[in-house]
């Protein structure tokens, strides 16, 4: 029987398996790919601060893999550890105001309640 | 200016690793790691190239000693201040220049070490190689300059003799270059370069080129060249009005320090998987040992550096030492091959010139 300890939703090994979803649906992976492919080239941002970006919204997200994935990118592009840190209290920054900002929607209703 | 070695030599703490039949067997999964990964010899016969031959030999690569002033956690020749013995001399050097004298082909004579400068013949060397009317590059640390007086005067005398300087320098900052390489070793570097640009280095006389060497600072590959250039350019001059000429991005291989690194990181095989699945076909043909031999301080001869450290003779019976060289046995000779290879041929390839596509 296999013992619980050894189930994890989440396994570093899987993200070299990512291209696999197109397995199932063709079409809509490549498509995907492709797409993923032409967001992260140099433009208007170069690819050093879309790697930057991508590690914001990893942490947002809270997905592990993207941020292997992502602090691999931003270092092999030169990152400084200030900068990917700083990227990461964008996103936290973002995310406990989202957070915090529903407090105003408390304050109004308990406007609302109370006499 | 005083800096602290981060490591020791491999030699010098007994480890395993000091013996390249070691390095060699880890390689191919005999030894510490069962991994395995498709041998390098037939995964370049795949695209076309069932042996690997020289094109013509140009650049003289001599690695004139394993003495260095520093003890970077990377070195893959494993050098460091205990490595004293391990030094060319002067005869071995005669015998250099004999061989760069009767090869009209080559262009180049590439000093790299160790500390080339630490050796006591090095700048009558590069004297009389200018007098063959020879490029001369040192592959030069930086803060060997500072270290003591008696180089303070180094680049002047480079300057004098229009050497091409190729120094490391694996990032822009002092944190991730210190533990590369040594506490204190950023901000000597800064100085040496300051010393360098003073004479006239990296700025836009052609004659008194300064180029830099980026290698990561870890188990990953380096990202594209210019990119690194560009970023490396803008960090150096805003903050430390510093200028050079080209960035090159190297690929750390699995031999020697790196590989210990790689084993007791617990990154070796994601590490070898990496190179093997970044194996780039374009890479193939411009590979630096087509067009290099590369010299030990005992004057054997090597298809490159890297082989250089693996013990990897050249593959010519009878003409494998200075002593005994037949130039058209060199010229005809396939280049021996191991897994290490895959670190020049991985993404956008790496020489000892950086990129190779």
């Amino acid at each position: 029987m296999r013992k619980m300890a050894d189930k994890s939703y989440f396994k570093p090994e899987d993200l070299k398996k990512f291209g696999d979803i197109s397995k199932w649906s063709e079409n809509l992976g490549t498509k995907f790919f492709e797409y993923y492919g032409e967001v992260f080239k140099e433009g208007a941002l170069t690819a050093r601060e879309k790697a930057l970006i991508a590690l914001a919204v990893s942490h947002a997200v809270q997905c592990p893999y993207c941020i292997d994935a992502y602090t691999n990118t931003c270092v092999q592009k030169g990152a400084e550890e200030e900068e990917m840190m700083e990227a990461v209290h964008v996103a936290a920054a973002i995310k406990s105001g989202a957070t915090l900002v529903y407090g105003v929607q408390m304050m109004n209703h308990n406007d609302k309640i109370s006499m | 200016m005083a800096t602290k070695q981060k490591t020791k030599s491999l030699k010098s703490t007994g480890n395993d690793l000091a013996d390249t039949f070691f390095q060699l067997d880890v390689l191919n999964g005999k030894q510490v790691s069962d991994a395995k990964f498709p041998a390098f010899a037939n995964k370049i016969g795949e695209v076309g190239f069932p042996t690997l031959t020289v094109t013509e030999i140009e650049i003289f690569q001599l690695n004139i000693g394993k003495l260095c002033n520093q003890t970077c956690t990377h070195c893959h020749v494993d050098a460091g201040p205990d490595r004293k013995e391990e030094n060319m001399d002067k005869a071995m050097l005669e015998k250099c220049l004999k061989f760069i004298a009767e090869v009209p082909t080559i262009h180049t004579v590439d000093i790299t070490g160790g500390a080339p400068e630490m050796n006591p013949h090095f700048r009558w060397f590069v004297e009389e190689c200018t007098k063959l009317g020879k490029k001369v590059i040192d592959r030069c640390n930086l803060t060997i300059i500072v270290a003591n007086k008696k180089y303070h005067d180094m680049p002047e005398f480079l300057a004098k003799h229009k050497v091409h300087i190729i120094s490391s320098l694996p990032y822009f900052a002092e944190g991730k270059t210190d533990s590369q390489r040594g506490d204190g070793v950023f901000e000597a570097s800064i100085k040496a370069l300051k010393m360098l640009n003073d004479v006239g280095y990296g700025k836009n006389d052609p004659d008194l080129v300064l180029d830099l060497v980026y290698n990561p600072n870890g188990a990953f590959l380096p990202d594209d060249q210019d990119s690194l250039q560009t970023l490396f350019k803008r960090k150096l001059s805003t903050k430390f009005d510093i200028v050079f000429n080209d960035l090159y991005a190297i690929t750390n291989l699995p031999i020697a320090r790196f590989l210990d690194y790689l084993l007791q990181s617990g990154n070796y095989e994601e590490y070898m998987e990496k190179l093997v699945n970044a194996f780039n076909p374009a890479t193939v043909e411009g590979l630096m040992c087509r067009n290099t031999i590369s010299v030990s301080w005992e004057g054997y001869l090597h298809d490159c550096d890297f082989n250089q450290m693996l013990d990897l003779k050249v593959a010519t019976k009878g003409s494998q030492h200075l002593d005994d060289f037949d130039i058209e046995k060199l010229r005809a000779r396939n280049i021996v091959l191991n897994q290490h290879c895959y670190g020049c041929t991985a993404g956008a390839g790496s020489s000892c010139g950086g990129e190779l596509t």
